[in-house]
């Protein structure tokens, strides 16, 4: 029966006035290794958090309590993460968080072929909500907003879609899309990576849909090839003579694409007043707990400019990092500039410099990380560079070993791996257990 | 499982002084992240009792907010579940808990109903693992009545403050004292009991009708001929929390490599309600040695030997000496604090001193804070 059809007879129809869709199905091969086993919005963050509950908590915090996460590369972790919601209250009788992968049809099955396809293959998910309003977002950003002030905005703008939008600085804004307003928050143009920026206004890929548009481009495009929020959706609902409208957000706002700003984002955390600050009452981030005990800080370990997480036992020198839950660091170690991630254990006397290592990782005794010279990487230049060690989830390096600067590693490694026990810089090495 | 849990979470105890004042012994906070009555709640989750029963009376509020939800430990479940029973005002009944035995017989309902033959009871005041499964093989292998789970403490400790035993060669108690002057020996119970459940309900409906109201002098050593009473004996790692040197000595042991091992890193866990606080940060000018940090600390000082519970903020310069430090305490800068525990939501203004001189101090300062 029709929605309107059942509310002329007067039955009960739940629904909900916003719903949020949120694209997590991405790789994110900027990330290299980090990602090979894991997809982005599932990659560790800040010490305890994953890249995706700052999105899901901005949701719940701005009282936005049905969420349909769209996953498709490399689900597993983020399953067990999300669970049924409860670490986010999204454990709902109606609403709350729900997976969706994508699924086998009658006719015409396929996988995610973009953005928007994801979003079109879950109509009836939307419509089970009778949503008046549609919020997109994507797993990949650290942020905090109220998506509540979007929508209010988006009301009183009488818009059909808006989008959220940051002032970039000039040269930063050829890597984004852009959007060219008239001045009072219409959108009048867009240019998609341009060359010479007709303005400094990002697009964050964040949007709110009225959903009779939204529905009706998705229906409409749904036999574009790929079919994407940014690429076909929004340039349709402006053909179409849509009201547009860019909502400006001047907050904290990162994106963790590749190593080197997930490098970044990382340490900004450290500073003494964090730009974004985790630490005050008011908007808080939720993650799922593991029960875990606090950290040890042993007698001969030192602590500088860092922060730490539950169960964590350091007998070693710890300075400007993040170390994850259960990480263990080793007596006489050093480690400075690096992002631990959880259940790693580092050996005894290591000097560790820059490095990313991932989650359940096992470096031996004496091993030294970011030494040498700074030869770009052999392979991907593109993803392992600014310096970086790069170590994949569930690897271990062998005791005694040195790694150079701009390197991969993954997988169970032994000492024959590493000729004269140097992984010089700028080398990978992959071993089975880890891929490209 | 076949028992169901009875937690006597009720009691305060003056000798915990003001630590007390604001909360029953079973929410007192223990190493850094959990609170006492976890380690028995854990202990039943894990030993697979689905259904356990809190009877609280004094000063709930912290122990209630604790316990807002069954999810941590396990036993939010369709089959049992956690329960927490305070004193209601009934058309036969207007008083408050008169003591143990009478906590459960205003409760009844709740052991008539269930249909597990055997029930486990206990008190919420030490930090210990045990799997009561074992316990109740035992108990049934035993033909006992009732059978206490005892602890034979070291020979410097007091037995005195405890019921003290006597067993014979068998493990039947012969002797039971309560808190005597002079111990008749070192071995002591845990307040932890296994007992029929049916004999549990006979036992208390009796009680109460001689207007007797304590399970321990009115139960135990009152029937120690009658019934077979045996004991347990608990070897490994106990410690009661309920004076405040026990108190501050049980939170130190968690410094100890061997004690830390036992309860975070073998299995089974120690389960504990959780919070959303982010991890704990270093700033320049901290120096933390041998100390355990909760999550959501903030330190600019430095930290020795001591236990920061969560949230706690250290100021620059301050120096924190073989102390504990309670949940959300915020210390100004320049403070000294040696051998003392600081009250939870304490403000400590810049420029204090604190120092336990004989023995720990309790430190309790509510100033008003200037939070961001």
């Amino acid at each position: 029966m029709k929605l309107l059809d059942k509310l002329k007879r007067g039955d009960d129809v739940i629904k909900k006035e916003m719903i949020a869709m949120l694209l997590a199905g991405g790789q994110g091969s900027r990330l290299g290794i980090v990602t090979s086993k894991m997809a982005k919005p599932a990659v560790a963050f800040g010490g305890k958090y994953r890249v995706i509950d700052f999105p899901l908590s901005n949701c719940i915090n701005s009282g936005v309590d049905t969420v349909g996460v769209l996953t498709q590369y490399q689900p597993l972790r983020l399953n067990t993460h999300i669970g049924i919601g409860i670490p986010w209250d999204l454990d709902r009788n109606f609403g709350g968080v729900s997976i969706l992968p994508p699924y086998e049809k009658s006719i015409h099955s396929e996988w995610y072929t973009g953005t928007a396809n994801a979003v079109y293959q879950n109509l009836e998910y939307i419509e089970t909500y009778h949503p008046d309003y549609v919020l997109i977002l994507s797993g990949d950003h650290i942020y905090k907003m109220d998506y509540e002030v979007m929508l209010d905005f988006h009301k009183e703008n009488d818009a059909d879609v808006t989008i959220a939008v940051m002032p970039v600085p000039a040269e930063e804004a050829k890597r984004f899309g852009i959007v060219i307003t008239d001045g009072h928050g219409k959108i009048v143009d867009f240019e998609e990576k341009p060359a010479k920026p007709r303005s400094n206004l990002a697009s964050m890929g964040i949007y709110i849909f009225s959903w009779p548009v939204l529905r009706e481009a998705l229906i409409r495009l749904s036999s574009q090839n790929g079919c994407d929020f940014g690429k076909h959706i929004i340039p349709y609902c402006h053909k179409k003579g849509k009201k547009l409208a860019a909502y400006e957000y001047n907050g904290y706002w990162r994106d963790v694409g590749t190593l080197n700003s997930y490098w970044k984002a990382n340490m900004e955390l450290i500073d003494i007043i964090p730009e974004f600050n985790l630490y005050e009452e008011y908007w808080k981030i939720y993650t799922k707990n593991d029960s875990l005990p606090p950290q040890y800080i042993s007698a001969e370990a030192t602590i500088g400019r860092s922060i730490i997480g539950d169960g964590a036992e350091i007998y070693g020198a710890v300075h400007n990092c993040v170390i994850s839950p259960g990480v263990i660091i080793g007596k006489g170690s050093v480690v400075r500039d690096s992002i631990v991630m959880k259940d790693v254990q580092i050996g005894g006397g290591c000097v560790i410099d820059r490095a990313i290592i991932a989650e359940n990782t096992v470096v031996g005794d004496n091993v030294t990380m970011g030494t040498g010279g700074d030869q770009p990487n052999q392979y991907r230049p593109d993803i392992y560079n600014s310096g970086l060690v790069t170590i994949g989830e569930n690897s271990v390096i062998p005791p005694n070993i040195q790694i150079g600067k701009n390197t991969a590693v993954s997988g169970d490694t032994v000492r024959a791996d590493y000729p004269n026990g140097l992984l010089e810089s700028g080398g990978v090495l992959i071993k089975a257990g880890g891929e490209e | 499982m076949r028992a169901i849990g009875i937690i006597l979470a009720g009691g305060n105890n003056n000798k915990m002084r003001a630590l007390t004042q604001r909360r029953a012994v079973p929410a007192m906070p223990i190493a850094g992240s959990y609170r006492s009555i976890d380690f028995v709640l854990s202990n039943m989750s894990n030993s697979h009792i689905q259904k356990v029963a809190v009877l609280t009376q004094y000063n709930a509020r912290s122990l209630n907010e604790h316990l807002n939800s069954s999810k941590w430990w396990d036993f939010g479940r369709k089959q049992g579940g956690l329960y927490v029973f305070t004193p209601t005002i009934t058309a036969d009944n207007g008083n408050w808990y008169r003591g143990t035995a009478d906590a459960i017989y205003q409760n009844l309902e709740f052991l008539k109903s269930s249909h597990e033959p055997y029930a486990i009871v206990t008190s919420a005041d030490a930090v210990y693992k045990l799997d009561y499964n074992k316990l109740l093989e035992y108990h049934i292998e035993k033909k006992a009545d009732i059978t206490v789970v005892c602890k034979t403490l070291r020979q410097d400790e007091d037995a005195t403050r405890f019921g003290t035993v006597k067993m014979n060669e068998d493990m039947r108690i012969e002797e039971f004292e309560e808190k005597p002057m002079i111990a008749l020996s070192n071995t002591i119970s845990t307040g932890i009991y296994v007992i029929r459940r049916r004999l549990l309900i006979d036992l208390i409906e009796h009680s109460a009708e001689e207007e007797r109201y304590d399970f321990v002098t009115d139960i135990l050593i009152r029937y120690k001929k009658l019934k077979k009473i045996y004991g347990y004996k608990i070897q490994d790692y106990w410690s009661n929390i309920s004076t405040i040197d026990a108190y501050y000595q049980t939170n130190m042991d968690f410094l100890k490599p061997e004690v830390r091992n036992y309860f975070f890193k073998q299995h089974p866990q120690i389960y504990t309600k959780m919070t959303d606080l982010p991890p704990a940060k270093y700033n320049p000018g901290s120096a933390v040695r041998n100390s355990l940090i909760a999550s959501g600390c903030i330190i600019n000082g430095t930290v020795e030997n001591s236990i920061l519970f969560k949230k706690a903020f250290v100021g620059s310069n301050c120096v924190i000496k073989n102390s504990i430090i309670l949940n959300d305490v915020y210390l100004g800068d320049n403070t000294y604090i040696e051998n003392c525990i600081v009250e939870s939501r304490g403000t400590i203004r810049a420029n204090t001193r604190h120092v336990g001189e004989n023995g720990v101090k309790v430190v309790i300062e509510k100033n008003e804070r200037y939070s961001l």
